[in-house]
């Protein structure tokens, strides 16, 4: 697995790209600095390189090859120069990680893509294994359930990391839903594609969230979170949906994804 | 031209394959010595262990296993059988020496007894095993003169007899032993069997009995410590 | 068989509206993932013998012509016939010849997967040949004039109270007060029925799971023993083999054996596994006479030497449909051909075109968990991804979705335009979702708001925010 890999000693104090996806970017700031937060608190100084964009995963995998190596080739070059990349989603993680190398085979960025893959990480992991952070300082009183994003998981072998770092934050109790490791639905373009097989799968996961018993649901892909917030919204379920990062970091002041703000006039 | 030689040309343009590429001799090679690939370790037992694996595995597949110390115990464990489940005092057995010496009229003489190929109306059978494999419960049986296949799935209750030295660890050593046994050619048929017949195909819910035997008795002649 | 795979949605839609298919689903969910970790748990050496398993098949696609040969020859040593065919026409012509030449007037059959992709059932009937299927899952469907939904559990879409209804209708000689409430009173009924069957029948005809080119024999891997009754009885074994299941040697066979049945019933190993070699011998007091292979072809020598080529390794384990969530979803038959799930979607377009099954790639989450399962670690979702790719070059993905990607494409790949692109649009949704926090209708996104809300954004990008804490310090922040 991909923890394996990188077990050399991390410098003193590594030099971080985050990486924090459009997702993230657009949708839910938060998740950016609630990673920029526990990175620093391990020990690294954080830059967020301005010129980058997408990953390049919707084009990846709706087969337009093309258009995916020119969105790729933005993050090759915002990233140069970095001790690590680290982006606080399995998935994108995972696309520069596992897929880069192969988008550029035989491409003359071939050794940069490689040589980017093996240093990108994804957030949590890259705490736990690379910085070996064992616990967070912070609370957060709740009965808490993770689904295991399916990238993360299956491709980077996600899986005891942030159920260790959550069972560090006092006061959170983790109990495990039925079916953790069972795709959302989300699957990127595949909810619009499919939005009746989508909402079936999520409908699923959302009742085997709610029969968990739990009152916030943490996951480590924004995608899948708001597609999962989204279901269990229009249920009418009274759980609330966080990024695990915020969840880490304490950003108890943030309102829950898809609620409204608390004041609304900043 | 042939379809036979539009598809090997098919598949030698597909692959790229050029005369003098040594494939033919890595094919012939690997045939002739047919290595063996990983064997589990659970595969590698010996002596009382391997026996009492075969025996555990045998039942976690629902079958029945009765340990019998000698040959003359058989006849006796048989007919014990039908009688705890109901069944009439009436078998039709392998015509097979190692069956036929049992001695059936001297310590069964109740048992109705009948040799040759399954009958429809058959509800017992009794047959030998070629071997048996401890590391999931397997029997092997193959046809032949002596061993009609029909006895292994046509009656309801099959009785399979098993000595000791015919248990092995793993599937590769049946292979050894049947190529010695039959160094021209395989029989017709050989069976591995590992429980009777069931069905999930019911809501995925297990049901014995689908269309092979419901039930599947071993008997297995092991005086302690032989193997 | 008459594919609707281009119709997947609608079939998709349907699926989804049927209860009784999505109670029956549930009996996928729950029946085959538990077993088959456990399985997995219990041979520590599982893993390796995966990567084995891979590796044997590999090394046979990659030599098939000379173990096909090889194969072939110990066939035809062993008093056996084989008969190559190119298409599923062929196969189903040289199936008719042979029973014709026995005047068959039945067949019986244990399951076959190649039997449905060609159509086999169909074109015998249509010959006067009455073709009667053994295995249970295979005979409720036959009844029902369905094709199978699974590939190791064809009625799997089926509930109980369906084959009772089934068997009431169609064994119409049994008494009509009898009781078929169990499942085990169902299997008795067709326990009986299909025994005279069997003795009936004048052919007998199996798939394979492995043709061995060591001893030229094929395997079937059984639970029931009707494929053994089926073989053993009749005149004539025909055993209908694509050319991919052959395998070098014993050893090797034991190897794959070894991961099939745990992958996909979760059982250590399948009930009956059967080696057939050539007819009965002259001593033999049974068996059959006569000795088949139809090896067919239809369109997998042009899948070697693809990037499709590791779909030829598959050993038809339904392990990955078990543990899909758009097969739990939808179900078998949504995806309107033979094959199913996962390998379905990989195997169909090479088979019947892209042109028609072009949904079945793109009908997936890439979640992955297929992959993790296979046996045979085919990597499954690259290879949906590679006929999306070839769907993209020749201009098959639907216009609208193309032009949305090639769109958001080219704002990407150009940052400035993208953070001012996006500031805009994320600026609009932000002040109208600021109040209640997420969207229940939303323009162009209606394929997502249909089912469930849409969190609406904060309105300012991180990046935004970012650049403003750095120009003002971070001690404000």
């Amino acid at each position: 697995m991909a923890s394996e890999e990188h077990s050399v000693a991390p410098p003193k104090m590594p030099r971080v790209g985050l990486f924090v996806t459009c997702l993230v970017d657009l949708f839910r700031p938060s998740i950016g600095f609630a990673a920029v937060k526990l990175l620093e608190d391990a020990g690294c100084s954080v830059v967020v390189p301005s010129a980058q964009t997408c990953c390049g995963q919707p084009a990846y995998n709706s087969g337009d090859r093309k258009d995916a190596r020119g969105v790729a080739r933005t993050v090759l070059r915002a990233f140069r120069g970095l001790d690590y990349v680290v982006a606080p989603s399995g998935s994108c993680a995972g696309m520069i990680r596992e897929h880069y190398p192969k988008l550029f085979a035989g491409e003359p960025e071939e050794a940069e893509a490689e040589a980017l893959a093996s240093r990108t990480w994804e957030l949590i992991s890259f705490l736990a294994d690379v910085m070996k952070v064992e616990r967070v300082e912070c609370h957060w009183p709740a009965r808490a359930t993770y689904h295991d994003s399916c990238s993360g998981l299956r491709e980077l072998g996600i899986r005891q990391q942030p159920r260790q770092l959550l069972g560090s934050v006092e006061g959170l109790e983790l109990v495990e839903m039925a079916e953790a490791e069972v795709c959302c639905g989300f699957g990127g373009t595949f909810c619009v594609k499919y939005p009746e097989i989508s909402d079936s799968i999520v409908s699923k996961k959302a009742e085997n969230i709610e029969n968990s018993g739990a009152e916030l649901l943490m996951a480590g892909d924004l995608g899948c979170l708001m597609n999962m917030a989204g279901k269990l919204q229009r249920r009418g379920s009274r759980v609330e949906v966080r990024h695990v990062a915020e969840v880490l970091a304490g950003q108890q002041e943030e309102p829950a994804i898809g609620e409204p703000a608390k004041q609304v006039a900043k | 031209m042939s379809s036979r030689k539009a598809i090997l040309g098919a598949i030698r343009h597909s692959l790229g394959r050029q005369r003098g590429d040594g494939a033919e001799q890595a094919v012939e090679a690997r045939l002739r010595t047919h290595d063996r690939n990983l064997v589990p370790q659970r595969g590698c037992l010996e002596g009382e262990a391997l026996l009492s694996l075969f025996s555990s595995q045998a039942e976690r597949v629902d079958a029945t296993v009765e340990r019998v110390a000698t040959d003359a115990e058989v006849p006796e464990a048989v007919a014990e059988y039908l009688k705890r489940n109901n069944l009439p005092p009436r078998v039709r057995m392998a015509p097979h020496p190692d069956i036929q010496a049992l001695p059936w009229a001297e310590k069964a003489p109740l048992l109705e007894v009948a040799e040759g190929r399954a009958d429809p109306q058959d509800l017992v059978s009794v047959t030998p095993a070629f071997a048996a494999v401890a590391e999931t419960g397997t029997l092997v049986l193959h046809s032949g003169p002596q061993t009609p296949t029909t006895l292994n799935f046509l009656p309801e209750n099959h009785v399979v007899v098993v000595r000791a030295s015919q248990v092995v660890g793993a599937y590769e050593e049946v292979w050894d032993r049947l190529r010695a046994a039959n160094p021209a050619a395989l029989p017709r048929t050989v069976n591995m069997i590992t429980g009777p017949s069931r069905t999930g195909d019911i809501e995925q819910r297990l049901e014995l009995g689908a269309h092979g035997p419901r039930r599947l008795h071993i008997v297995l002649i092991a005086e302690e410590g032989d193997s | 068989m008459q594919s609707t795979s281009h119709a997947f949605k609608q079939n998709a839609h349907r699926a989804l509206h049927d209860p009784m298919l999505q109670k029956a689903m549930g009996h996928v969910r729950s029946g085959f993932i538990d077993k088959r970790v456990q399985a997995a748990a219990r041979l520590p050496e599982f893993d390796q013998l995966r990567d084995q398993a891979k590796a044997i098949k590999d090394h046979t696609l990659a030599h098939l012509d000379h173990y096909l040969e090889r194969y072939e020859a110990k066939v035809l040593e062993m008093g056996g016939k084989v008969h190559w065919c190119a298409t599923a026409e062929e196969a189903r012509e040289a199936v008719l010849s042979i029973c014709r030449s026995l005047d068959a007037r039945t067949v019986t059959k244990g399951k076959s997967m190649l039997s449905e992709e060609i159509a086999l059932n169909e074109h015998l009937e249509a010959n006067g040949i009455e073709p009667v299927e053994t295995d249970l899952g295979e005979y409720i469907i036959q009844l029902r004039k369905e094709p199978p939904s699974h590939i190791i559990a064809p009625a799997v879409h089926v509930n109980k109270e369906q084959v009772e209804a089934d068997f009431r209708r169609v064994h119409k000689n049994l008494p009509p007060e009898r009781s078929l409430s169990e499942a085990a009173q169902l299997v008795d009924e067709a326990r009986q029925v299909l025994r005279q069957r069997y003795l009936e029948a004048d052919v007998g005809i199996t798939g394979a799971n492995f043709l061995i080119a060591e001893t030229g024999t094929s395997v079937i891997v059984t639970n029931e023993g009707n494929g053994d009754l089926t073989q053993t009885l009749p005149k004539a074994h025909i055993v209908v083999a694509s050319l991919e299941k052959v395998v070098p040697t014993l050893e090797d066979c034991a190897t794959i054996l070894r991961v099939l049945a745990r992958s996909a019933t979760g059982q250590e190993f399948s009930s009956y596994t059967t080696f057939s070699t050539g007819p009965r011998r002259p001593e033999d007091p049974d068996g059959p006479e006569e000795y088949h292979v139809i090896l067919l072809d239809n369109g997998r020598s042009s899948m070697l030497g693809t990037e499709f080529q590791d779909m030829l390794r598959c050993i038809r384990c339904g392990a990955c449909m078990n543990h899909c969530p758009v097969y739990h979803a939808v179900g078998g038959h949504s995806y309107g051909w033979v094959y199913p799930g996962p390998m379905g979607a990989v195997l169909t377009p090479s088979l019947i075109g892209v042109e028609e099954a072009g949904h079945l790639p793109n009908a997936s989450t890439f979640c992955g968990r297929c992959e993790a399962v296979c046996p045979m670690r085919i990597p499954l979702p690259k290879m949906m991804r590679h006929w999306r790719e070839r769907e993209f070059e020749q201009h098959q993905a639907p216009a609208k979705a193309r032009l949305a990607i090639e769109a958001w494409a080219f704002v990407a790949k150009r940052p400035r335009l993208y953070r001012w692109a996006t500031s805009l649009l994320i600026g609009a949704l932000g002040r109208a979702g600021r109040r209640r926090g997420r969207f229940r209708e939303l323009p162009l996104a209606g394929g997502w708001t249909a089912h469930r809300d849409f969190p609406a954004p904060s309105g300012r990008s991180f990046q935004a925010r970012w650049a403003e804490q750095q120009r003002r310090g971070r001690a404000s922040r």
